[in-house]
């Protein structure tokens, strides 16, 4: 049982900058230019997959970009979802107890590729089921079921070489929080190997809570964009066509997650669910 | 001790936080400047004499240290075979392990300026120990438990109340320890100015499983000390039982480089390590996967889900261990094994009886697997087993288990 001899390993490189030629070009960046082009900003929606159940999760990201929506996020269950807010917890319980895997998500991202080959997709989640299932495995599954993006909220960029830079070899963007404890200092290495857009996080705090304000981010988002080309697209604590239209109007777009998901919770028909979608949507094209 | 660092077991974790290919700092954007800042302070206060001399003054003052460390000869002699030692670290104030570490971490959220304290418990000890430094300190003390442990630990919630903290019961998930850590990160990530997270055990992101088993470190330096002045020569085996692995660390660390000396952890395992998952045995019967900051063995399904532990003892459930363990496992310098709950539950009457010594029911693991094999070794084996908490809080669970009624 006694080994040898023993010592750490020396740590991975400098894990330093992603070589140009390995940022992936994705749905996301075709999507923005798009946008610039009819001067628009980004609205980003927010749904778990498998929340209730899978058909229903499914027929309402099918109906999505007609509500205007320009990038889907599409969250992946996950039983301790550290930074998330009681209503997309909820969400993770009810995916779960539905049957969800990620091979599920993974499926229904497939099953929206049928009939849809533009729209960006981004996977949002936590580490572990992705590790659990292996990351090239996963890699191989998410470039073929037609994914653009990641953001996997435990993964800072001191864990780059985990999934972020293999992912990005693979062809997939991978999208960084920056929030308001990301100072000057550090906001550098946060950029450094962040390719589709910035997600700038409104509040310290979890998603769901306190109004995002208007005044408040401003000034955040011109820092950011000051060390970066990436769109900056602002997300938490938007709940109402009014903020989506306030927020859009100082980033480059606006993210709704857990509004729209309490939608869902209350059992709304998808019709309804899609028409409070468009609302936000409209907010953020108003801006 | 090993001669050069090259050989040293004790030179982790690395600057990226990790032991082999455990540990390191899977943690939220918003949450990384903070646990720099607290790596950056730590290694200030570390190499800093006056942070450690009143470590020193507290732990001899207020927490009484050191324990003592005790020949349990009336349980050596009934066994009949290696002498059992119990390091007595169920006499410390509070009762337990716990605030050997909760005031080194509390005594450095001063030094940040931080003003109001969080932690997670599971069954109290962590909670009673940080509440009562928080008392001590006038600090704001905010308490995360599941509400399933709410309910069975009511004298520790009423204890932490006493002591002047908030306690918030936990309802997400399945509420419990590992939900009261979840809602724990919720609110560091909502007031991160001033709020200091007070992680009770040898998990999370770096610095916290490092940090924690400094402080725990005094149990085994202590051991040591005490061994050679009662024998002359260091133990031959050495036994703690691990939940998030905080006491056992404690008194491995200070002995990894004896490579004489058998280290041995003993998990909770409840009714059987088997596939039906009604243990909390991470080691025994989980795999490697990322939770709560840090890679770590974890119990989990196929998908990556995390699953609820079980065991007798609320300290123990808890569904990962500490990263330093599953280093320590995968390169067998310590031996992992599992323990019942019905095994415990013997060990606890057994060490009523003959030591007069009601202990809790997480070191009873411990004991347990003391029962094991000291029949089986020779009269000069030293064992040294680390009794790390007393058994008041416990009382209501085994009668309930033994068929009292209270």
């Amino acid at each position: 049982m006694w080994p040898g001899r023993l010592i750490f390993p020396p740590a991975l490189g400098t894990s330093g900058g992603l070589d140009e030629k390995d940022r992936p070009m994705t749905r996301i960046d075709d999507r923005f230019a798009k946008l610039k082009a009819e001067g628009k900003k980004a609205f980003v929606a927010y749904i778990m997959g498998g929340d209730p159940d899978y058909d229903t999760s499914l027929a309402v990201m099918k109906g999505l970009p007609d509500a205007g929506v320009d990038i889907i996020e599409l969250g992946m269950p996950f039983t301790d979802p550290m930074a998330d807010g009681p209503t997309i917890q909820l969400a993770g319980q009810r995916a779960l107890e539905g049957g969800q895997t990620l091979q599920k998500t993974l499926d229904m991202v497939t099953e929206f590729r049928k009939g849809d080959p533009t729209t960006p997709i981004v996977m949002m989640g936590y580490f572990n089921p992705i590790y659990s299932r292996g990351v090239d495995r996963f890699l191989a599954d998410a470039v073929n079921a037609g994914i653009d993006g990641l953001i996997i909220v435990d993964l800072p960029p001191e864990e780059d070489e985990e999934l972020c830079i293999p992912a990005q070899k693979a062809g997939i963007n991978f999208i960084r929080l920056a929030t308001p404890t990301t100072d000057d200092k550090r906001l550098p290495k946060v950029l450094q190997n962040t390719s589709g857009f910035v997600y700038y996080v409104s509040i310290t705090g979890i998603t769901g809570a306190a109004e995002a304000q208007a005044a408040d981010v401003a000034p955040e988002v011109a820092r950011i964009k000051a060390k970066t080309d990436l769109p900056v697209i602002v997300g938490f604590g938007i709940k109402t066509p009014e903020t989506s239209e306030a927020i859009a109007r100082v980033a480059d777009g606006a993210v709704v997650g857990s509004a729209i998901v309490s939608e869902i919770a209350a059992g709304k028909p998808v019709s309804e669910i899609l028409s409070f979608v468009k609302g936000l949507a409209d907010g953020a094209h108003r801006a | 001790m090993a001669n050069d660092l090259f050989n040293s077991f004790m030179t982790g974790p690395d600057e990226k936080g990790r032991f082999g290919d455990f540990g390191g700092r899977f943690v939220s954007e918003t949450l990384m400047p903070l646990i720099l800042e607290l790596e950056a302070e730590y290694e200030n206060a570390k190499t800093d004499q006056s942070f450690w001399d009143e470590m020193d003054f507290l732990w001899k003052h207020y927490v009484g240290r050191p324990s003592p460390l005790y020949h349990a000869e009336r349980l050596t002699e009934h066994l009949g075979g290696a002498k059992v030692y119990m390091k007595r670290d169920e006499l410390n104030h509070t009762g337990a392990h716990k605030i050997n570490n909760v005031l080194g971490q509390i005594i450095l959220a001063r030094r940040m300026g931080k003003t109001r304290i969080i932690a997670e418990t599971g069954a109290g000890q962590h909670g009673v120990a940080t509440a009562t430094v928080c008392a001590k300190f006038g600090l704001k003390c905010v308490v995360y438990m599941g509400a399933h442990d709410v309910e069975r630990q009511a004298p520790n919630v009423f204890r932490m109340k006493l002591l002047g903290a908030e306690v918030v019961p936990v309802t997400s998930g399945r509420g419990t320890l590992k939900d009261a850590m979840n809602d724990a990160l919720r609110d560091w990530v909502t007031n991160v100015r001033d709020t200091f997270y007070c992680i009770g055990t040898v998990a999370g992101p770096h610095p916290y499983p490092a940090m924690v088993r400094d402080f725990q470190s005094i149990i085994g330096k202590e051991a040591k000390e005490q061994m050679m002045e009662a024998e002359g020569r260091l133990p031959d085996t050495i036994i703690a039982a691990i939940g998030g692995g905080s006491n056992a660390m404690g008194l491995f660390f200070p002995f990894l480089d004896d490579k004489d000396v058998q280290i041995i952890g003993v998990e909770a395992g409840g009714k059987g390590v088997n596939e039906k998952m009604e243990h909390c045995a991470s080691l025994t019967g989980g795999r490697p996967g990322v939770l709560h900051g840090n890679r770590t063995y974890l119990l989990q399904d196929e998908d990556g889900q995390i699953l609820e532990g079980f065991s007798i003892s609320a300290g123990l459930d808890y569904p990962g261990i500490g990263p330093e363990h599953s280093w320590l496992h995968e390169i067998g310098r310590a031996e992992y094994v599992a323990i019942t709950d019905a095994e415990a539950l013997e060990a606890f009457k057994l060490c009523c009886e003959l030591e007069g010594i009601i202990p809790a029911l997480e070191p009873s693991h411990a004991l347990a697997h003391v029962m094991k094999i000291a029949p089986k070794l020779p009269k000069d084996h030293i064992i040294c087993m680390n009794m790390c908490g007393r058994g008041d809080k416990d009382i209501f669970t085994v009668a309930k288990a033994l068929g009292f009624e209270m």
